[in-house]
């Protein structure tokens, strides 16, 4: 019987599952790895701070996975590639003839000075990338009525880069309502040189943080948290004093990657962006977050290379050539406020442009502008998240990025 | 795309004045470019750019501060001393390479 082993039992993992149990035959074992039975519906971290409850977010991740296949709870300890063996922290090993990574990635936030210490004291500094850092925050935005706020990205990449962005923006709305917004003062902290830094989004959204009195700090490389003295410190010398620091800490690729030698600088496994193949390994593809793909860390990313690898893990597991090529499609919604939200689509290639987005469901949406529909369907993407995607079912949106729609930046179009 | 010129030298640039292709990049073409960001390119200042080809060569992306210091070996605090201001922006200019951008 042929072995494949996947690590990871997240977006990534849970699809791969559903995809190769339909598509390989009874004589494939498939066995899914994690360390815990909890999944989480990550998009909703965001909504966490604002009105989300968090229990909502959270599922057991063995309803996800289908008849067929046998999950394993417990942590990774490392990685043998040449005896095709994954060391489990209970001491089991498992052996396996093809491994899929996807276990993602994390923030780590011992990588600037004094950032873990100070959200380790859940005050003035925190984070909404994990469960309990989002619902913490929570609790810190219903108690600060004023003071100086600084929404900061610490480096890239990072998981969903523009949550950090929708969080500003989101932020300003929930003071706005709350008729607090006069006293409460937002800078977007950034180490690129733009909110925006695609020619055509900066050119058509540079304004909206401005429109917003949403401050704006770029090229900023941060150097360290002082918590004590309430700033952020960056390399250039540069000082942000603030009240309630909202950070986003450097992301990286998970200890046992590392540990097996498996990873870059940054825990991620580099791979051909184009099969998500190791690079070094064959037997080994890397699916989500976890590789180095030069395209967004992010769950739509995953779904739409998952649909091309079933198809390249067939020819592979043959011996053939493999026929698909990946293109880095991504598409997000990004909140925009206000009750509304842009719509993102691009892949390596392509920088996000303006134009519609011919969605199957709500009819067409409008890309790289503020938009209610656009609102609508992020919120509508949960229940698409939980029955669709995960699952492995199609969704109304195809897995290589069409330019039907989108208005090329030479066309001259006014608006 | 607009194409630069300097001293004889012609290579195309996006909208921001980065190279759009990194072939058309030399050492001597950077050390003419880098007067005018107020720069003279010794062998300190070339030392960086240098790391930065090579890797972007092998990852087809300008690598990361963060890079540049665990990869590379390079201190940040002197790469700031070296590039006043913004040093990842400036060095990806030099070094003929893409600025770090975000997604969108």
């Amino acid at each position: 019987m042929a072995k494949l082993l996947i690590l990871g039992a997240g977006t990534a993992g849970t699809m791969t599952a559903n995809l190769l149990r339909k598509a390989l035959d009874a004589s494939w074992s498939i066995t899914v790895v994690d360390q815990d039975t909890e999944h989480h519906y990550q998009p909703g971290y965001l909504f966490i701070p604002f009105w989300m409850e968090p229990e909502r977010v959270v599922k057991d991740c063995r309803e996800f996975l289908p008849d067929g296949v046998e999950f394993v709870e417990a942590a990774i300890e490392r990685v043998d590639p040449r005896a095709q063996q994954v060391h489990l922290a209970d001491d089991r090993t498992l052996a396996y003839d093809w491994l899929v990574i996807a276990t993602g990635t994390r923030p780590d936030p011992t990588l600037v000075e004094g950032m873990a210490e100070a959200l380790a004291e859940h005050t003035t500094v925190h984070q909404f990338f994990t469960l309990e850092g989002a619902t913490a925050l929570k609790a810190a935005l219903a108690s600060f009525d004023s003071g100086r706020l600084l929404v900061h990205v610490s480096e890239m990449p990072i998981k969903c880069p523009v949550a950090p962005l929708e969080f500003a923006f989101l932020v300003e709305d929930h003071y706005r309502k709350r008729r607090l917004r006069h006293k409460v003062d937002i800078t977007y902290v950034t180490p690129l040189d733009g909110a925006f830094t695609k020619p055509v989004a900066s050119k058509e959204l540079g304004g909206l943080l401005k429109d917003r009195s949403i401050r704006l700090a770029a090229d900023f490389a941060v150097e360290k948290v002082d918590a004590q003295r309430k700033v952020l410190v960056a390399y250039d010398g540069r000082e942000l004093p603030f009240d309630l620091l909202v950070t986003i800490p450097p992301n990286v690729g998970q200890q046992y990657v590392v540990d097996s030698g498996l990873g870059n600088d940054a825990g991620f496994i580099p791979v051909d962006k184009h099969t998500l193949r190791s690079v070094e390994h064959e037997r080994i593809f890397v699916l989500g977050d976890a590789s180095d793909i030069p395209t967004s860390k992010a769950g739509s990313v995953a779904h739409f290379a998952a649909e091309q690898f079933v198809g390249n893990f067939l020819a592979a597991i043959d011996g053939r050539s493999l026929p698909h090529s990946f293109d880095g499609h991504a598409n997000c919604f990004v909140e925009s406020g206000r009750g509304q939200a842009l719509l993102l689509d691009f892949n390596y290639d392509t920088e996000p442009l303006k134009g519609t987005f011919p969605a199957g469901l709500i009819g067409p949406m409008k890309l790289l502008k503020p938009a209610r529909v656009n609102h609508l369907g992020k919120l509508a993407f949960e229940q698409i998240y939980w029955n669709m995607l995960l699952p492995g079912r199609k969704l109304p949106v195809p897995n290589e990025m069409s330019m039907a729609g989108k208005h090329l930046p030479d066309a001259g179009e006014k608006e | 795309m607009p194409t630069n010129t300097i001293n004889g030298r012609s290579f195309e640039v996006d909208e921001e004045g980065f190279f759009v292709n990194r072939d058309e990049w030399s050492e001597d073409l950077a050390k003419d470019l880098a007067p005018l960001i107020g720069i003279e390119l010794d062998e300190e200042h070339l030392a960086p750019l240098r790391f930065m080809r090579d890797d972007a060569a092998a990852s087809g992306v300008t690598p990361t501060l963060r890079r540049m210091q665990t990869v590379g070996g390079f201190d940040i605090k002197t790469l700031f001393a070296l590039y006043p201001g913004k040093p990842a922006k400036k060095m990806s200019w030099l070094a003929g390479l893409r600025k770090p951008v975000g997604c969108v």
